[in-house]
């Protein structure tokens, strides 16, 4: 076997071939996972120990129920569907490196175009973990697949994303998988391979997002949701929240590694964000506008979300300070010398991020389901065992990032490859 | 680096790591105790029961003992589970007199007592509002008020599954949990559920309520005339919903919201019926239905006498 491997390429042996390198590969990735700094175990033992305290909060709720969350057959989706929605933005915004890479050949996005799609997958896994938290039978999640159980499709629009949330994921696996895999192995992908998912993937980006917003802007029951401007909205913030995360991963990278992060790719992130934030403000203008010169009594959502209703105000502290955090987002990306402060930048950055979480949660899920659809008030206010079970989905997702960057940092620059592994075995 | 430290650090690695590996699945399973103890109550031929339109009368005659012999076993109480089917030629219709109704409640009541809702959250799938007289506008009324009933300046308007003919309900389930039955009956198997809430948040009319925890009713309390479809005690974390009583209606009986209406005003029939006392309403009163512009088609109805 090991002298085949070194005879010249031909399409019998290359079967083989991948035989033998292919799991050493995977091998390679198990090893590289386990090992780092003392930083890295920190963090690792920390996200475990987040993750844990939310899967013991997870088996409490399914074994006593969802009785354990302050969710009621008012307001029947609370922090989980919220955390769901945002991150379906996060995975779409993922795609934002792609974009420029590939569509518009920029070479300095080359290098770092595979930290987006790496946010995808983990973004990603973490909407799928918010669904399955949320469900109050998780037993039974093969009824939901297609021959064994019954797939509702194509009415349901949840079967859409169903759909349209697990392709994305196959396809950044694959796009990401077959990259690092011809990296180590110290050959050139082969675009045919890859390039098509790539575009593939960009519509596909779109897509679950557009899909997610139809979830809701489709329920006639609900007027708060049911606007045309839902999904062009998603879109918009998604691709506020993505690059927004992308830059804060590419700085801690710059900052934690010897791995060189060119100023291209944070410039043309920055800029992406400086157009969308402010799609993003224009679209709220519009909403905001439209709810409150007509009146009526389609408004109750939204007059209870800016200013509260009968004395309820719940969530009027919520949605002012998204709106003013993401002001005050817009204002510093706005300024000409942002991507040359480090600090400023970052604060943009996470204030972005956070504006965005709270208008795509509590700003935007929530109020849909206050007042009822018979007009009663019913309030909500996610309690510990929400934030518990959220927080330890957080952690899993952040631990998929960190192991999935601090494998393929070192496969891209060339620093770990199978002819390096070869030599330090024989 | 010589072999002797070379060798002697990996394994000082690897016992660290080996520890760790250890504790880490000791906590897991720690953490996810309280899961397994829950599925341990779970039996196999509920986890692998197909869905309610698939299976055979035979398969469905086991279910039945099945689940008469658990609420046997949990509740205490001895119950008679049936699954009666739709009747050709009938559509089930409801109408709902507003000048008479006085807002007592009562119908709430029946509701919680015939289909054995969970005590302690006094389910019950009616709610009626108490809204000012001129106006329909649902914002401006109340499902909490108190105090002698009626009022003079209001009038009470009680809100259950409208059994529409396009229920967005049914649309949005994505495992085909609930479906609109024959005779008009919008129904939900149980045992298909998965939980999502789609359903709930799709429905215009919050007829529908979510078991957030397993039901607690006293066995004397139980009511032991039920049906697989409606009025059985509902697992944790499903969807439930009215259905117009079906394991009483199918047999030619009334809905129990109908027979506890002290002023008659709820009217209940066959709307294929010429003769029917429902199809006289609606041929000879003013009718309405509620949120008609969202294109539901309900079957339940709302007149005024003139």
């Amino acid at each position: 076997m090991s002298s085949m491997s070194k005879t010249a390429p031909s399409p019998a042996s290359a079967g083989e071939r991948h035989l033998v390198s292919y799991p050493r590969f995977l091998w390679r990735i198990a090893v590289m996972s386990t090992e780092g700094n003392w930083l890295f175990y920190a963090w690792m033992i920390f996200l475990s120990a987040v993750a844990l305290v939310g899967l013991n909060a997870w088996a409490t709720q399914v074994s006593q129920g969802m009785v354990v969350t302050n969710m009621s057959d008012h307001v029947s989706w609370g922090l989980y569907i919220a955390n769901f929605t945002f991150m379906v933005g996060l995975a779409a915004g993922g795609v934002m490196m792609v974009i420029p890479a590939y569509l518009y050949h920029d070479d300095d996005m080359h290098d770092v175009v595979i930290i987006g799609e790496l946010l995808a997958i983990a973004a990603i896994f973490m909407c799928i973990a918010f669904v399955v938290v949320d469900l109050g039978r998780p037993d039974r999640f093969w009824h939901m697949i297609p021959g064994i159980g019954k797939f509702h499709f194509p009415i349901s629009m949840l079967t859409w994303d169903v759909i349209v949330l697990n392709g994305y994921l196959l396809i950044n696996l694959h796009i990401c998988g077959y990259l690092l895999y011809q990296r180590y192995r110290g050959r050139r992908p082969n675009p045919k391979f890859y390039i098509p998912f790539v575009f593939l993937s960009i519509g596909w980006a779109i897509s679950i997002h557009t899909v997610t917003a139809f979830l809701y802007q489709g329920l006639g029951g609900r007027p708060f949701w049911n606007t045309a401007l839902l999904a062009p909205r998603f879109l918009t913030s998604a691709f506020v929240s993505g690059p927004a995360f992308i830059i804060l991963a590419l700085e801690a990278i710059r900052y934690l590694s010897s791995y060189k992060v060119g100023d291209g790719a944070i410039r043309i992130l920055v800029n992406i964000m400086r157009i969308t934030i402010l799609i993003n403000l224009l679209m709220l203008a519009s909403e905001i506008f439209t709810e409150f010169y007509t009146g009526g009594a389609h408004t109750a959502s939204a007059r209870y979300l800016y200013f509260g209703l009968h004395g309820h105000n719940a969530l009027v502290p919520w949605i002012w300070s998204s709106i003013a955090i993401t002001v005050v987002a817009a204002l510093l990306l706005l300024c000409p010398k942002v991507t040359k402060h480090p600090i400023m930048l970052t604060t943009a950055c996470a204030l972005a991020f956070a504006g965005i979480w709270i208008e795509k949660g509590m700003g935007l899920i929530i109020p849909g389901f206050i007042p009822s659809t018979l007009h009663e008030i019913v309030e909500y206010t996610p309690n510990g065992i929400e934030w518990r079970i959220s927080a330890g989905i957080w952690a899993a997702g952040l631990m998929i990032y960190t192991l999935a960057i601090r494998v393929a940092m070192p496969i891209f620059s060339g620093e770990v490859s199978l002819a390096k592994d070869k030599d330090n075995s024989a | 680096m010589t072999d002797q430290k070379k060798s002697s650090g990996i394994s000082r690695r690897t016992a660290v790591k080996g520890i760790g590996a250890t504790l880490g699945a000791a906590a897991f399973a720690k953490a996810i105790a309280p899961i397994t103890t829950w599925t341990a109550e779970q039996s196999v031929d509920e986890f692998l029961q197909k869905h309610y339109q698939e299976l055979t009368p035979e398969q469905m005659q086991k279910i039945l003992a099945r689940l008469q012999a658990e609420t046997k076993e949990q509740y205490g109480a001895e119950v008679e589970i049936s699954d009666p089917k739709p009747q050709e030629g009938v559509k089930f219709a409801y109408a709902l007199n507003l000048s008479i109704c006085v807002g007592c409640r009562k119908c709430a009541q029946a509701c919680h007592l015939e289909n054995n809702h969970d005590r302690p959250s006094g389910n019950s799938y009616i709610r009626v509002l108490e809204m000012k007289k001129g106006s329909l506008d649902m914002e401006q009324g109340k499902v909490d008020y108190k105090g002698p009933v009626p009022k003079s300046d209001s009038f009470y308007m009680p809100v259950q599954c409208q059994q529409c003919d396009a229920p967005p309900c049914v649309d949005v389930c994505p495992v085909e949990a609930t479906w609109k039955e024959k005779d008009g009956i919008v129904a939900v198997d149980y045992n298909w559920c998965i939980g999502c809430r789609y359903c709930e948040a799709a429905c215009p009319y919050h007829a529908r309520r979510f078991n957030w925890t397993k039901p607690q009713i006293p066995a004397e309390e139980i009511n032991p005339q039920q049906g697989y479809l409606s009025n059985r005690i509902r697992p944790q974390g499903v969807m439930e919903k009215c259905t117009f009583c079906l394991h009483r209606t199918r047999e030619g009986r009334l809905p129990a919201c109908l027979e506890a209406c002290p002023t008659g005003a709820r009217v209940f029939g066959n709307i294929l019926d010429p003769d029917s006392e429902i199809r006289w309403v609606l041929e000879n009163k003013r009718v309405f239905v509620l949120k008609e512009e969202l294109g539901t088609k309900p079957s339940f109805y709302y007149f005024f006498d003139e």
